[in-house]
């Protein structure tokens, strides 16, 4: 083990100390949330509980609880919830002694009304998602978040489609709305390390002190970890992540191991390690479906630049129309689909379909002549 | 004394921006209406100089100069904000002067044209919806007509660039107004809206997706019948309104909470008038707002049109 690897902003360095002790990193658990993808928003209301336990006994300070697709996202275009993620979050915020509970909202989908209920049921911080470059619909929300004494963090999606000038600009949109953290989110899976560094130093010097700077990412490069790495270094004082990975895609940063390289490291996460991994072991692993793979599919959502997301409807649409579902991630990316836009996946799986039908007609006509 | 037959109303366009040039352009086609006057509030307006390039009267004095006229509009569409219209709708009606309001402000009821057209010809003040609900409460009508609709959800994706100020500071508004839209015109029990800014460069043609959950036993073949029908009812209007994919019908399962899904994939592309064509999104509103106005003329002049 080397010595502490100085960080230059620490979470606590800003907030001062909180129940954890001194932090310098503060970590989200998003299984509940981005795993809420993985699971095809399935989750019931004893594995909420089980897991809110073993995340909060860990150490885990804020734990996010949401449809995948956040507040309001029980739909067809997404996927309708097995339990009512209102239902879901009290039990979280029952069940938690310690940690947050998070939950997401994206404009468009969800609406201050779903803000209001979720506070009502012990969400404490609002997480408000927006395109990269949309910044400008999250005001309002914002704005009520504030008023309603939510803790507030930005989350600009699908970060790696922007340079970090514009990155900046975005997040100054959301601070001056009253975006407490703006999250460089690696919505795709599709950032590699010095990509990553740029886009937060680039926030970092733009908010300076008025807002904390987060990351967010995806394992679809295998770049999970060492994205974080280095965006702690270059000034992300909040990080999330899943435990074993358990998200969107081939799923977050996993939890557990970066936590392990924080104490590598020296970087205080208030999370003990042993712990955290039984509680992958244990709590974890038999809720999910299968583990998230880093396979044909979702190698190609980091590689194309798609929404990770995307993964389970291309798959559907995929089995429904006889089509493949990497080609439909590819053609995902070629028409710069963002979050939220499932439903072009079937229209690009028709289209797919219809390419084929035209291509074996050809063959026929060929061979008869 | 009657007064003599008149062919035309005349109308004012309140709100010289890019809703109300489009709408301009639009109106200068038309039969039964004739634009004689925009009204702004910004001497700078390209609008307002367009206006005065083709002739129409145009001041950046606002309403209150339109309304101490001596001559006043028999119609005037609203292309401002929800908050302008709210406060100038009852001096309209104090006036006699009909309104079609193409902002979110709901004073008077919502009108999709090919499904509620003709019903509230006789009011003071009828109101257009959303950008997303005229593109999608058709498709929503088109199947409940023939079959009950337990619930209608849809999702508009339009280009960022094609988003105004206005929509982007009240998107809670769109989402709302328009899920209302689909429940009380388009006749679905339940109604659910999600509206996406798309940044892509070129900007892409504005997309809508309807979902609709009908009953395991709902005839099928009725319900795409009346959804290629309304797609022809639409494209009276608004010309490069296309469904892009056949109808989709799913089973009933889990995934569909044990209903049958129609899934109705459009495109809208605008007729290029002012906006670019991919805006159709802002192109559906004027084209229906025109449709609108000009079912109040004919309803006003009779025979006589």
């Amino acid at each position: 083990m080397t010595g502490r690897d100085t960080l230059t902003r620490t979470w606590s360095g800003t907030h001062g100390n909180e129940p954890w002790g001194d932090l310098d990193l503060r970590l989200t658990d998003t299984c509940l949330r981005d795993g809420s993808h993985h699971k095809r928003h399935q989750f019931t209301a004893t594995e909420v509980h089980d897991i809110v336990e073993a995340l909060d006994s860990s150490g885990i300070p804020v734990i996010e609880v949401t449809h995948g697709d956040g507040l309001g996202g029980s739909s067809f275009n997404y996927g309708f919830s097995k339990t009512p993620e209102q239902e879901l979050i009290r039990i979280a915020a029952e069940t938690a002694k310690r940690a947050k509970i998070a939950f997401l909202m994206l404009p468009g989908v969800g609406t201050k009304d779903d803000i209001r209920a979720a506070q009502d049921n012990g969400g404490q911080i609002c997480r408000i998602a927006t395109h990269c470059t949309e910044a400008d619909v999250s005001i309002q929300h914002f704005g009520l978040a504030r008023e309603l004494g939510l803790e507030t963090v930005g989350f600009l999606m699908m970060s790696h489609t922007q340079p970090p000038e514009v990155l900046a600009k975005q997040a100054r949109i959301m601070v001056d709305a009253g975006c407490q953290c703006v999250y460089v989110v690696d919505s795709a899976g599709a950032l590699i390390m010095e990509q990553t560094a740029d886009r937060v130093s680039a926030i970092v010097a733009e908010i300076g002190s008025q807002a904390d700077v987060g990351f967010h990412g995806h394992e679809n490069l295998g770049l999970g970890v060492a994205n974080t790495v280095i965006a702690a270094r270059a000034g992300a004082t909040q990080i999330d992540g899943s435990v074993r990975r358990f998200g969107a895609g081939a799923g977050n940063t996993p939890l557990e191991a970066f936590i392990g390289v924080c104490d590598k490291l020296g970087w205080e996460t208030g999370v003990d390690f042993l712990q955290i991994v039984d509680a992958s072991e244990e709590v974890i692993k038999p809720a999910m479906p299968e583990e998230c793979q880093l396979d044909r599919m979702t190698l190609m959502m980091g590689y194309a630049g798609v929404y990770s997301s995307f993964l389970k409807h291309a798959g559907n649409a995929a089995e429904r129309y006889g089509v493949s579902g990497a080609k439909i991630l590819l053609e995902a990316g070629n028409r710069n689909l963002i979050g939220g836009q499932e439903d072009q996946l079937i229209d690009i799986a028709l289209m797919l379909k219809r390419e084929a039908q035209l291509e074996e007609r050809e063959q026929r006509v060929s061979r008869a002549g | 004394m009657t007064k003599p037959p008149r062919d035309r109303l005349s109308a004012a366009i309140v709100g010289p921006g890019n809703i109300g040039t489009d709408l301009m352009y639009k109106l200068l086609r038309s039969d039964v209406i004739q634009p004689r006057w925009v009204i702004g509030v910004d001497p700078s307006s390209e609008g307002l100089k367009l206006a005065a390039d083709r002739g129409l009267e145009s001041t950046h004095e606002g309403v209150d100069w339109l309304l101490k006229q001596d001559e006043l509009p028999d119609l005037i569409f609203e292309a401002t904000s929800a908050y302008v219209h709210r406060e100038y709708a009852p001096r309209y009606e104090e006036a006699g002067i009909r309104a079609v309001d193409l902002t979110p402000a709901a004073v008077g009821p919502a009108v999709i044209p090919p499904v509620n057209g003709e019903e509230h010809v006789g009011r003071m003040n009828v109101n257009m919806i959303t950008c997303g609900g005229q593109a999608t409460i058709p498709m929503v009508a088109a199947v409940s007509r023939v079959a009950s609709v337990s619930y209608a959800e849809i999702v508009a994706s339009v280009s960022s660039v094609s988003a105004g100020p206005g929509t982007r500071a009240n998107i809670d508004e769109f989402t709302r107004t328009t899920a209302t839209g689909v429940e009380t015109i388009g006749g679905a029990e339940r109604g659910k809206a999600i509206i996406i800014l798309n940044p892509a460069e070129p900007p892409m043609i504005m997309r809508d997706t309807i979902f609709c959950a009908i009953a395991p036993d709902a005839d099928t073949d009725a319900v795409v019948q009346s959804i290629v029908a309304m797609e022809k009812a639409v494209q009276e209007y608004v010309p490069g309104y296309r469904l892009l994919q056949e109808p989709q019908i799913d089973d009933p399962s889990p995934a569909t909470q044990g209903q049958t899904r129609v899934a109705i994939f459009v495109e809208v592309e605008g007729a290029g008038d002012y906006l670019p064509p991919y805006s159709g999104n802002l192109d559906i509103m004027t084209a229906a707002a025109t449709q609108v106005g000009e079912n109040i003329a004919r309803s006003i002049l009779g025979g006589a049109a």
